[in-house]
C-alpha cells in the first residue's frame, strides 16, 4: 500500500517537474539532471552514518593445480572528528605459478605483487562522498586507480543511491624482451539499495566499464595448427554488468541472500552469475555462513583452443573460453568480545571453486580442462 | 511567452531545484519506520561484513572470469594473468 502511494506520488512529481521544464524548453539532457536533483533533494532523511572505525589482518590462500596465491592483508579505518573517516590497506599476493598455461607453454615463476590504497570519506547530512587511490605493482605490471563515489540515503532512509567512478592506468611489460605498453580503464557504477519491509531489502547495481590499450598478456601463447603463437587481443574494450540482489530474514538470527547478475561485452561474452546464501547465529558467539555461486559464461569472438588459421585477433586465455564455474563455500566468525578498548571477531572462510571448460583442451591428456580451486582466509577484525 | 535554455542553464535550473527540494515528495512517509529497521540494521544483513574478504574474493573472480563489474566492490587493477 505504502509503495504505491510513493509510486504515484513519484510519478506525479516527475510529471509535474517534465512539464515545468518543457514549457519553458528545457534540453532533455537538462530535464534528466533536474528529475534527478529534484528527487535527490526529496526528503529530509536522517544523516547518512561513516563507517565504524576497524582494523582488519587477513591471511589468504588461492590454490590450484599448480598455481597459489598467498599473502596477507590490512587494513584500518579512524573517524577524524565526526564527518571525515580515514582509511588505508595494503595487500600481498605472493605468486607461485606452475599453473597449466605455464607448464605447457613457459617456465613455472614466483613473483609477487603489493598493493597500497588510501582514501577518506567526507560525511555531509544524508551523502557521503569517498575518495581512494590504489597503487599495485608487480614484476612487469604497474596499476593506479583513483575512485570517487558519492552515496546519498533518500525517503528517509528507505533508499540509498550510490554513484562511482574510476580512473585506472597500467604499464604492462615483458623486460626479457623489450616490450612496454599501456592501459587505461575507466569505470562507472550505480547502484540502488532498496528497503522493502522491516525484514526485506533489495540492491540493484549497474557497471560499465571501458578498457583502451594493451589489453593481452605478453608471456600467454594461442595455438593455430597445434604451433603455439603470441596472442593478440583488441586494444578496445566495452563491458556492462547489471546485478540484482536480495537479503531477508526468516526468523530472527537469520538472513537469506541471494543474487543474479547478466555481464555482456563488445568481445561478445556473455555471462551469468547465480549467487545464494544463508547466514545465522549459533548463541551470541558464533555466526555461520554458507555460499553458492555458479557462473557460466560464452566465449569471446577471437578466442580459440586451437584455430585452423592465424587471424589478427586471437587468444587461448581460458579467462575467456566458454566455461561454467559452480563456488561452494562457508565462513565462520567467532567473537571474541572486548579485548581491552576493542570488540574483536575471529573468522575462518573457505570456498572451494570447480570449473570446468567446454573448448580448452588440456594438452597433455587431450581431454577438456577442469580444476579445483581451493579459496581460504583467516581473519581477525577489531571495531573501537 | 517562452523561455529558451541551453544545457548550462538547464543545469543551473536542476541546481536550484535541487536545493529547493521538492514539497511533494517531502510529504513522503517512510512505510518502514526507523524504530522498525533493528533486524535490518544486524550485521547478518551484509553479504559480506568483511571488507579484505570481499576484495579478495572479488579479485579471485574477476582475474579468472571473463566478466567483471556490479558488485559493490571496487577493484584495484592489476597484471593478475
Amino acid at each position: 500500500m505504502a509503495a504505491t502511494e510513493l509510486w504515484r506520488c513519484a510519478t506525479a512529481h516527475t510529471r509535474r517537474v517534465l512539464a515545468l521544464l518543457r514549457s519553458h524548453r528545457v534540453a532533455p539532457a537538462a530535464q534528466v539532471l533536474a528529475v534527478l536533483g529534484t528527487a535527490l533533494a526529496a526528503t529530509e532523511a536522517p544523516a547518512a552514518t561513516l563507517p565504524e572505525d576497524q582494523a582488519e589482518a587477513m591471511v589468504h590462500i588461492y590454490d590450484a593445480d599448480g598455481l597459489r596465491a598467498t599473502g596477507p592483508a590490512v587494513l584500518v579505518r579512524k573517524k577524524l572528528g565526526s564527518n571525515v573517516s580515514l582509511q588505508g590497506s595494503y595487500y600481498v599476493d605472493q605468486v607461485s605459478s606452475a599453473s597449466i598455461d605455464v607448464v605447457t607453454t613457459a617456465s613455472p615463476f614466483k613473483e609477487t605483487r603489493k598493493e597500497y590504497t588510501v582514501g577518506a570519506d567526507y560525511l555531509v547530512r544524508d551523502s557521503i562522498l569517498s575518495v581512494s587511490t590504489t597503487h599495485s605493482s608487480e614484476p612487469d605490471y604497474v596499476a593506479r586507480t583513483v575512485n570517487v563515489d558519492v552515496s546519498q540515503d533518500m525517503f528517509g532512509g528507505m533508499t540509498t543511491v550510490a554513484l562511482g567512478y574510476s580512473r585506472g592506468s597500467d604499464n604492462v611489460g615483458r623486460k626479457d624482451v623489450g616490450f612496454f605498453d599501456q592501459a587505461r580503464h575507466w569505470r562507472y557504477r550505480l547502484g540502488v539499495t532498496q528497503i522493502l519491509s522491516p525484514t526485506w531489502l533489495m540492491t540493484l547495481n549497474g557497471e560499465v566499464v571501458s578498457d583502451d590499450g594493451y589489453l593481452a598478456n605478453p608471456y600467454r601463447s594461442a595455438r593455430v595448427g597445434g604451433a603455439f603463437v603470441p596472442e593478440n587481443d583488441p586494444r578496445t574494450r566495452s563491458s556492462r554488468a547489471v546485478r540484482v540482489g536480495t537479503t531477508a530474514t526468516l526468523a530472527p538470527g537469520s538472513a537469506v541472500h541471494g543474487g543474479y547478475r547478466y555481464f555482456w561485452d563488445n568481445w561478445a561474452i556473455r555471462a551469468h552469475t547465480l549467487e545464494g546464501g544463508y547466514s545465522r547465529y549459533f548463541g551470541d558467539k558464533f555466526l555461520a555462513d554458507w555460499t553458492v555461486r555458479l557462473h557460466s559464461q560464452g566465449k569471446a569472438l577471437f578466442y580459440s583452443d586451437n584455430a585452423l588459421v592465424d587471424t589478427v585477433y586471437l587468444s587461448r586465455n581460458r579467462q575467456l573460453s566458454t566455461f561454467k564455474n559452480l563456488g561452494l563455500g562457508a565462513k565462520l566468525t567467532y567473537s571474541a568480545g572486548k579485548v581491552g578498548e576493542y570488540d574483536v571477531k575471529l573468522s575462518a572462510a573457505y570456498e572451494l571453486l570447480h570449473f570446468k571448460y567446454s573448448d580448452f583442451t588440456d594438452i597433455r591428456t587431450g581431454n577438456a580442462y577442469a580444476l579445483n580451486a581451493h579459496i581460504l582466509q583467516l581473519f581477525a577484525s577489531a571495531t573501537f | 511567452m517562452s523561455i529558451r535554455l541551453n544545457l548550462p542553464a538547464g543545469m543551473l535550473l536542476a541546481s536550484a531545484l535541487l536545493l529547493g527540494g521538492c514539497s511533494s515528495l517531502h510529504s513522503l512517509e517512510p512505510w518502514v519506520k526507523p524504530y522498525e529497521r533493528e533486524r535490518l540494521a544486524d550485521p547478518i544483513m551484509l553479504s559480506s561484513r568483511n571488507p579484505l574478504s570481499a576484495k579478495h574474493f572479488e579479485h579471485v573472480y574477476e582475474v579468472r572470469e571473463g566478466a567483471r563489474g556490479a558488485n559493490g566492490v571496487q577493484g584495484g587493477g592489476c597484471g593478475c594473468n
